[in-house]
């Protein structure tokens, strides 16, 4: 696929998701639109280092919880505007990033040994949100006054009484900006000499710094990329609930569905997590409504399936579904010129 | 004294040492957990992420023995233990194996899906509502003047010295020990001379898994059981293995004693919900400065 065939297709697809609300009136739908997209974020910020730099994490809750808590506490503490507060929440977590890269790069952790690590992180932080009620409101979490002010909608950055078109599509639209805004930063690191390195140092790191190429402030780069974009998502989520609390944002949940989408769509790939997403969301919906409310309304049922996906597309797609798409339209093109 | 609005009090020596003794008993556990996590890392060189999800399904077994059927926790192992081997050496030979296609980071990703099928399936089966044992025994115990050991802590105390001796011997003295560590030595070379490498390495995993049986029979009189419990034990026993050295069984077990005590001292002095952190600063650390941990060969 070449990449003017690519562009279309992405101005076909984000066409398609701006104007979906003019299609969409039910909720239920714009819900699991507005769900798929964040996990959609919240991928692309972990394919960034695992996908492209080949740093699988399993801590990606520590830079998605860190955005989400400076997001929620400068609001809370010091009534600063969410405008201004989101530069620092994202600012943070890549700070984070590269507290948590320094280490574990100068040091030479990699593969299994990095993913330890950042668990250990995540739930480091996990345990110090939860244990200084002074600074983070501890267990209880910090709850944010929601503003009822339709002419503040904007200013407050919460669209739950900004009259009918903003509280039903407000949310929906800021996610949706925000991934048009991770994925266009993902091209563009594709397309750049720091992804081409990236990919390099993936591929064979001691093969790269013989190159030339400083591997240990690429991978520092991509952690503070892919903290930054994991963070955006914690910005929206604390927009979004106004709440948050140490389980919510430093739980193994987030680490797991920030690595579940692109590695389902395709490790590496622009497109991957946003495919992945779609894919285990969609998968998610159709068996509520085939094995029914009943059986479903009990947990655990979308994640054993998102699991048993994960495990078949671990063994049988090792580029995810956008290798599969990628290999059907080779297969089209060349029916075409034959 | 005063850290960020935390007391950090000051305790008698009784205190300290009976913290230090509920420490040891607490470590003891965490090394059986841990034992055969390192058994499979040393083999296999795999971090099996699955680990904590094995060891709550392996509780709730021993947990439905004996709601169901009246079996005693500690004999309940007479069935979770081969039923744990069966169990382990099926999941690398159907399901791991075949899905890694032999990458160590395929691996991990493989085993952390299992973990989340397992944990969920539970959730699922299983809810959320944690289940305990009753046994008659579980409060009796010995009082030592500075702390009171109940026998189930004892008995997973021996339990812990016990499997470790046993996977020791296992390991030197008997044929299948034996190709265990030619394959952890030399793969291939192992393979030419004859040993059939995918049966040893389901072998080891289900070796694994039964080390998580006993350790489930011995942990369920003491500990509530529900869908999460392996979570809380993974990040240990990881922590345990990596202190221990990756592959080491005196070091699983001498690590498991100071992750133990130190948590309890973590508790004593920081309080309940900081002194946790004791655990994951620990573990960083010594990931970062001494890999190879204690007792650990060079790590590849």
């Amino acid at each position: 696929m070449s990449d003017r065939t690519r562009l279309v297709g992405w101005a076909v697809l984000l066409a398609v998701l701006a104007m979906a609300p003019l299609f969409i009136s039910s909720g239920r739908w714009i819900d699991f639109l507005e769900m798929t997209l964040f996990v959609a974020v919240l991928g692309q910020g972990w394919n960034i280092l695992g996908g492209y730099g080949g740093q699988y994490s399993f801590g990606h809750a520590v830079f998605f919880g860190t955005g989400a808590y400076i997001q929620a506490l400068l609001q809370f503490k010091f009534g600063w505007s969410p405008w201004i507060t989101l530069w620092f929440a994202v600012g943070g977590a890549a700070l984070v990033g590269s507290f948590v890269g320094y280490l574990s790069f100068r040091y030479g952790l990699r593969g299994s040994y990095f993913a330890l690590i950042t668990l250990a992180f995540s739930e480091a932080f996990h345990v110090l949100s939860r244990s200084f009620p002074a600074i983070t409101e501890g267990g209880r979490g910090v709850q944010l006054p929601l503003n009822q002010d339709a002419a503040q909608a904007i200013s407050s950055f919460q669209f739950n009484f900004a009259g009918p078109f903003l509280s039903a599509y407000g949310f929906y639209y800021t996610i949706f900006a925000l991934l048009v805004l991770a994925y266009a930063v993902t091209w563009w690191m594709e397309h750049s000499r720091f992804g081409a390195q990236l990919v390099a140092v993936r591929e064979n790191e001691e093969a790269a710094e013989a190159l030339g190429i400083d591997a240990f402030r690429v991978k520092l780069g991509a952690i503070c990329l892919s903290a930054a974009i994991s963070a955006s998502a914690g910005v929206y989520y604390v927009q979004k609930y106004l709440f948050i609390e140490p389980g919510i944002a430093y739980g193994p949940a987030k680490s797991v569905e920030a690595l579940f989408a692109p590695i389902i769509g395709g490790l590496g790939t622009v497109i991957g997590p946003l495919l992945g997403s779609f894919f285990i969301h969609g998968v998610g919906e159709m068996t509520k409504d085939m094995i029914g409310q009943v059986l479903a309304d009990r947990p655990g049922v979308d994640l054993i399936l998102f699991g048993v996906i994960l495990i078949c597309v671990l063994a049988f797609l090792p580029r995810g579904l956008a290798g599969l798409l990628e290999a059907l339209w080779k297969r089209i093109a060349a029916g075409r010129n034959a | 004294m005063d850290f960020f609005g935390i007391d950090i009090p000051s305790y008698g020596w009784q205190t300290v040492l009976g913290s230090a003794i509920s420490g040891v008993f607490l470590g003891s556990i965490y090394a059986l957990v841990a034992l055969g996590l390192t058994l499979i890392y040393g083999v296999l060189h795999i971090i099996n992420f699955a680990h904590g999800a094995l060891l709550m399904l392996a509780m709730y077994a021993v947990f439905y023995l004996w709601h169901f059927f009246g079996i005693d926790p500690y004999l309940a192992m007479l069935i979770v233990v081969p039923g744990g081997f069966l169990f382990g050496y099926g999941l690398q030979r159907m399901v791991i194996g075949k899905a890694s296609h032999g990458k160590d980071e395929i691996i991990l990703l493989v085993t952390l899906g299992v973990s989340i099928v397992i944990e969920n399936a539970a959730l699922f089966f299983f809810s959320a509502t944690e289940r305990s044992v009753r046994v008659p025994y579980d409060l009796d115990g010995i009082d030592l003047g500075v702390t009171f050991v109940v026998y189930p802590e004892l008995a997973a105390l021996g339990g812990s010295l016990l499997v470790t001796l046993a996977l020791w011997l296992f390991m030197s003295r008997t044929d299948t020990g034996k190709a265990i560590r030619a394959v952890a030595r030399e793969r291939q070379g192992a393979r030419l001379v004859g040993i059939n490498v995918d049966h040893i390495f389901a072998v080891t995993f289900g070796i694994g898994t039964a080390c998580v049986a006993v350790a489930a029979s011995l942990l369920v009189p003491t500990y509530a059981v529900h869908p999460q419990v392996g979570y809380l034990f993974v990040l240990i026993a990881f922590t345990v293995v990596v202190l221990g050295g990756m592959g080491s069984f005196v070091g699983a077990l001498v690590g498991g004693f100071l992750i133990g005590i130190t948590e309890q001292l973590g508790r004593l002095y920081m309080g309940e919900s900081l002194g946790v952190i004791t655990i994951s600063v620990i573990f960083i650390v010594v990931l970062l400065f001494r890999p190879t941990g204690l007792f650990g060969q060079r790590s590849g």
